[in-house]
Formats: C-alpha cells, sequence, structure tokens
C-alpha cells in the first residue's frame, strides 16, 4: 500500500502542451506513472508523445477514466484549473505552480471544502507526490527514491519544501531504507493538504512504519500537527524545521515562510513537536540519521 | 511588500475609505507646501516602516508654517530604530473623540480571514490582547461568503462602539475588506480608527502589506515601488529576480530551493558562523543564474567565504558544475568557495570541478553540508 497515490492512479496532466508539463508529465510516465491524458483548452485531438489531448478535463475523465490531475499552469489560471477539475470529479489534484495570490488560494480552498469535500487538493506551490515504484505526480527525481518493501521497514515522508523533500529521500537510499510513499505539500500559507491529512493516512497505512516530517518557520502547522500526533501517532517519527536562524518579519523564499512577532519561529516548532515524542534534528541529515536509528530498531 | 502610511493611505483612498487630506514631502519647503493645501493645524509624520515613531518624536503638530519648518527640519533625516527619515506625510490635524482599532489578515490555521476590531485603539494590538483581551472582537471571515454589511454591524455593536459610530465605522469595515480582499492585501490595519466630535469616522493610520503573487494584476502598485526600504544588496538581487534576503554575517549563501537555503543559514550558525545573507537559486542552476547570484555575493563587503549548497534533483550534478564553473569564469570573486554538491550524479558534478583546475583556495568541494559548513566557517573567521 501506499497513501494518495499507487499503480492505479490514472493521471491527467493540466498544462502537458506547456514547457513544463510536458517536461515532467513525460518523465512522470517514464517512472511508471499511469498518464492517461493531458488536458489544454483549444488543443483537443492533439497528442503528445503519444499522450492524447482534451479541451476539458470532463472529457478527459469520461474517455480514460482518470482520478488524478498534475495541474501545471500559471499562477493567473491555477485556481480556475484546480475548481475544473474538481467539477469533473477528479478526487486527488496535485498543484506545482508557485506565485498564486493568497487571496485566490483561500477562495480555492474554502470553495473545495464546501463543494467538493470529496476533493483533495496537493499544494499549490508543492513538489508533488511520489509513492516509490507505484506512481509519481509532480517534479520530484523518481530515482532518489528507494524502493519500500514488502515487510519493511519503510518510512513516510511528509514535507513543506521542495529541495528538503529530496534531502530526504536521499539521506533515506543512501541509508537503503525503504519509502511507502513522500509527499511535498508545499510552502504556501494556504496549502489544500497539511501535515495531520498526511500524518492521518500514514498512521493508518499498514506499509509505513515509521514517519519523517520536514517543517519550516511561519504559521502554526508544526505545533498543529505535534499535537494530532502526541493524541493519535503510535508510530515512531523524526523531523527537521527549517528557519531557525530566519530573522522576524522576511518570507523566507516561500510565500508561507515569515515568522510574525514571536510566533512562528522554528525553536517553538521544534520544541512542540520533541515534546509530542518526535526526535528532531539540528539538520536534515541529522533526521535522516535519527530515522535510521529509529528503522533499525523496529 | 511593505507599505510606508502614506502610500496605504493613498491605496485605502482608491476603495473609497475616509482618510486625512495631505501630502508626502521630501524636503522642508514640500512640507510646507503640503500643510498650506491640507490647512492648519497640520501633522507632520515621519515615514519610516517601524513603530515606535511618535516616542521617537517622528509625528508632531505644527500649528503655523514656522513649526512646519522646524519640526519638519528635525525629522527629515531623522534615526528611528535604524530606520533613516527620507520622506515625510504632511496631513490636517484631526478632533479626536475616540480612537478604535481593525485589522483583516489571513488565519492560516482556520484558513479563513480574520477580522479583529476593538474599541481600545491608537495603542498596539498585542498589549491589547494582553491586558484586556475581552476588548477585541474577532470574526472569522469565509473568503467565498465575504463580509457583508450586516455581518459588519454586528461586529461594531459587539466591540460596544457608541451609536453614533456605527454606522461610519461599518461603513469603513466593508471598504477596508474591499481592499484587503481586491487589493491583494497580506495585511490591512487602521490603527487608530478614529470617531471625531463631529460624529464622521475615519482612518487616521494605514498598515498595508501587499501580497506580491498578486502584483500581476496590480499595475498600481508600480508607484509604490522605489523608495521601499531595500538595502543595496537587495535592490541588486531584484533586479536579478533572484530570492535573495540580506543579513549581517560574513558567510554568503547560495542554495537551491528556500527550504534548502534556510537550513544552510542554520548549519552555518551551529557549527558557530553566520549568514551574510538567504539566497534560493531555484531549481535549475545553469550558469547564468550562478553568475548572477555570486555578482550579488561578490558586492557584498562582509562577505568572507561563500558556501554554495546544492542538492541535484532533476538538476543533474554535472549540469550545476558546469554552471559553477563557467559562472566563475566570468565573475572576479574576492571570497573563496566551498560547495557541497549532492544528489543526482554528484560524483560526477565534482569530477567536472576538479578537472577545471581551479586552485584549491578558491573553490574547496566538501561532502556533506555539515563538512562544507565548517570548511565555510572558518575561512570566513
Amino acid at each position: 500500500m501506499a497513501i494518495f497515490v499507487d499503480e492505479n492512479t490514472k493521471v491527467i496532466v493540466q498544462g502537458l502542451t506547456g514547457g513544463q508539463g510536458k517536461y515532467h508529465g513525460l518523465r512522470n510516465r517514464d517512472y511508471g506513472t499511469q498518464v492517461v491524458a493531458g488536458v489544454t483548452p483549444g488543443k483537443g485531438g492533439q497528442d503528445i508523445d503519444g499522450i492524447p489531448i482534451f479541451n476539458t478535463v470532463a472529457e478527459a475523465v469520461e474517455a480514460t477514466g482518470a482520478t488524478a490531475s498534475f495541474a501545471t499552469v500559471p499562477p493567473k489560471f491555477a485556481p480556475g484549473a484546480i475548481m475544473e477539475a474538481a467539477e469533473a470529479g477528479i478526487g486527488f489534484i496535485v498543484c506545482i505552480t508557485e506565485g498564486i495570490p493568497a487571496q485566490d488560494e483561500a477562495k480555492v480552498f474554502n470553495r473545495l471544502k464546501r463543494d467538493f469535500p470529496g476533493t483533495r487538493l496537493l499544494g499549490p506551490n508543492c513538489p508533488g507526490i511520489i509513492s516509490p515504484g507505484k506512481c509519481n505526480i509532480g517534479i520530484t527525481a523518481g530515482e532518489i527514491a528507494q524502493l519500500p518493501t514488502a515487510d519493511g521497514p519503510n518510512v513516510g515522508i511528509v514535507s513543506r519544501s521542495g529541495t528538503l523533500t529530496y534531502q530526504a529521500l536521499y539521506e533515506l537510499k543512501q541509508r537503503g531504507i525503504g519509502v511507502s510513499t513522500c509527499v511535498g505539500i508545499g510552502g504556501d500559507p494556504v496549502p489544500g493538504t497539511n501535515f495531520i491529512d498526511c500524518l492521518s493516512e500514514f498512521q493508518s497505512d499498514p506499509e509505513t512504519h515509521a514517519i519523517m516530517m520536514l517543517g519550516e518557520i511561519g504559521g502554526s502547522a508544526e505545533e498543529e500537527a505535534a499535537e494530532y500526533i502526541a493524541a493519535n501517532v503510535t508510530k515512531p517519527m523524526s523531523a527537521y524545521i527549517a528557519g531557525v536562524t530566519a530573522p522576524a518579519g522576511k518570507k523566507m523564499g516561500h510565500a508561507g515562510a515569515i515568522v510574525s512577532g514571536n510566533k512562528g519561529t522554528a525553536q517553538g516548532k521544534m520544541d512542540a513537536l520533541a515534546a509530542a515524542g518526535v526526535k528532531v534534528g539540528l539538520n536534515p541529515t541529522e533526521a535522516g540519521e535519527l530515522m535510521a536509528e529509529i528503522v533499525a530498531a523496529l | 511588500m511593505d507599505l510606508f502610511e502614506y502610500q496605504g493611505k493613498q491605496y485605502f483612498a482608491r476603495y473609497d475609505i475616509p482618510v486625512s487630506p495631505g501630502g508626502p514631502a521630501d524636503t522642508v519647503d514640500e512640507a510646507v507646501k503640503e500643510a498650506a493645501s491640507a490647512g492648519y493645524p497640520v501633522v507632520v509624520k515621519a515615514q519610516v516602516q517601524v513603530g515606535g515613531r511618535g516616542k521617537a518624536g517622528g509625528i508632531k503638530l505644527a500649528d503655523n508654517e514656522a513649526e512646519v519648518r522646524e519640526h519638519a527640519g528635525n525629522i527629515l533625516g531623522m534615526d528611528i530604530k535604524g530606520h533613516v527619515v527620507r520622506r515625510l506625510w504632511v496631513e490636517a490635524a484631526s478632533d479626536i473623540d475616540e480612537e478604535y482599532y481593525v485589522s483583516f489578515t489571513l488565519d492560516r490555521s482556520e484558513k479563513k480571514h480574520l477580522m479583529m476590531l476593538s474599541r481600545e485603539g491608537g495603542v498596539e494590538i498585542e498589549v491589547v490582547a494582553e491586558t484586556n483581551p475581552e476588548a477585541i472582537v474577532k470574526l472569522h471571515i469565509d473568503p467565498v461568503d465575504g463580509l457583508s454589511e450586516a455581518i459588519a454591524r454586528q461586529a461594531c455593536l459587539d466591540a460596544q462602539l457608541p451609536e453614533r459610530a456605527i454606522e461610519g465605522a461599518t461603513d469603513i469595515l466593508v471598504k477596508l475588506y474591499r481592499c484587503y480582499d481586491e487589493g491583494d492585501c497580506d495585511l490591512a490595519e487602521i490603527n487608530p480608527l478614529i470617531l471625531k466630535p463631529t460624529g464622521e469616522v475615519h482612518a487616521l493610520d494605514a498598515k498595508v502589506t501587499l501580497d506580491d503573487n498578486a502584483e500581476f494584476r496590480h499595475p498600481e502598485w508600480d508607484a509604490f515601488r522605489g523608495l521601499t526600504e531595500m538595502d543595496e544588496r537587495e535592490k541588486m538581487a531584484a533586479e536579478k529576480n533572484l530570492q535573495y534576503i540580506g543579513l549581517d554575517g560574513t558567510v554568503g549563501i547560495i542554495a537551491n530551493g528556500a527550504g534548502l537555503a534556510m537550513s544552510t543559514l542554520d548549519v552555518v550558525n551551529q557549527v558557530g558562523g553566520s549568514a551574510a545573507n538567504f539566497l534560493d537559486i531555484g531549481g535549475g542552476a545553469n550558469a547564468d543564474v550562478m553568475a548572477g547570484a555570486l555578482e550579488v555575493i561578490n558586492f557584498d563587503e562582509n562577505v568572507k567565504s561563500i558556501f554554495i549548497n546544492i542538492f541535484g534533483g532533476i538538476t543533474r550534478g554535472e549540469e550545476v558544475a558546469k554552471g559553477i564553473v563557467e559562472a566563475m569564469g566570468r565573475v572576479d570573486l574576492k571570497a573563496p568557495i566551498v560547495i557541497r554538491l549532492d544528489g543526482t550524479n554528484a560524483e560526477e558534478g565534482r569530477q567536472i570541478l576538479l578537472d577545471a583546475g581551479i586552485p584549491q583556495d578558491k573553490l574547496r568541494s566538501e561532502p556533506t553540508m555539515l563538512d562544507a559548513a565548517r570548511v565555510a566557517v572558518e575561512l570566513a573567521n
């Protein structure tokens, strides 16, 4: 098993005819993901390397039975693309677009919650999701993800940052530790999927035996996750929080990575996670080492 | 982007939020001119993006031209908590009966907007939150529904504003929400929102943070650029479209990805050093981007060593290495580079760096993030 996506997931790419969409969409297919269609208004009937293009998501879903979408369209069009996918019945939408206005994100989140409670949005501004050996949606380099083993132990990864996600995958690969699913939830202020959503799935996934979590400054998602972990997560965890030295009031690259006054600091998040029983590393490598110790003891 | 008070008021005016008549002034003579057209008495206000202007002597009342000259002369060039005053805002003074507080911002936990309204304005809201929390009305607003007049009125009643202020305050709440929503603000705050003896309600101050991601639909924001408080390094980086934040340390940082860049700062700190900057060059690390990044770092006189921290994902190690070698050929660097290159095809990348024949005292490669940080910090100290 894995969480959210697996070998049965059928993916459409919204924006497959664009440069980024084509590059990553074809890479995802090469990895073994079932990329069944592309959607670009006005380009229906064409194909990209054998993948048929449709004008609308609804047409693509009807023709292919797609269950997931990979939305890689410019910020201006991303909210519309996400809503179109939801309206067409797509259950899992991965949006990697960076730079969507916060007001639009907040509206999309609340519209989905109200009108399409069965649809999950991952992102925006995220690297995507990979269930190694089964399905890769987004921009993660599949070759740095270690395949899970039938008997485990396997690790689930959830992260707010792209390169730190890769770093975590790499740390585990170098130690030969399998990964069940690696989810990048993204660095924006209103992520469609949060830490708790992923922790809850990992907790009930029989193929996941331990969980690695990578957070960063800004907001209180890590503190909320810590509360959830203390009450609900029995699987062992390691974590790392980026931004211990970040100055207050500055957006550190990600729109959501900002310390406001004394709120959202790395130290506060590390303390909260440690208090919930999570082993917290001071850098990504240390978090990897801690996970290796956890896995060795399983 | 944080706006100055006067820019915030100009932005409010676009959404019909009442503000005092006034104008910006960069010289004493301009201040006198603005005072005359606003009408005496006036208030001369330092334009800096830091709290506590009043206490520092940056806000003064003037009854006539001589007083405007005196105050404007004193305030221009004044240093308020490290911010030098380059511009004034001169506006008609207001008679004040009462002072309130109102703000809109995003509550990231609730994924909804949060309005805070208090009958105790003119002081920092954090102070009110501690000393008299029941004086603050907090209201979550679903972004899809927005803020209706009826709900805004109820909030004013809940905040126990006096009856004669209800209509005026309700109107401002609705307009300020529109400014926050359609105007793409991360924060829209009025403190104080004042009630005049005449019964009018209006904004005496403005604190606005705009969401940079929404710039594509706000051509009017161009007018706000330029005077933004950026240091020279940040200006240079902005011209090159680099995600850069200037800091005070001695180790220049270049990393790919915001998370990894933050992490790099942390590791440098952990081994006893301090970073000169935050710089995220994004996923791809080609020669052009790398050369631009090195130029900005090189411009910073505090930089004694440069730590390049790259994790190759889809961008493979050898492409990154080639980019660095080419960039080093284009920029005459003052400080030595320590590089940690890991991830996809890192071995091949390191080999390219070795083969380039760059002397060890100019470029060193280290196997891990921690090792590289240690060497970079040693070189800087």
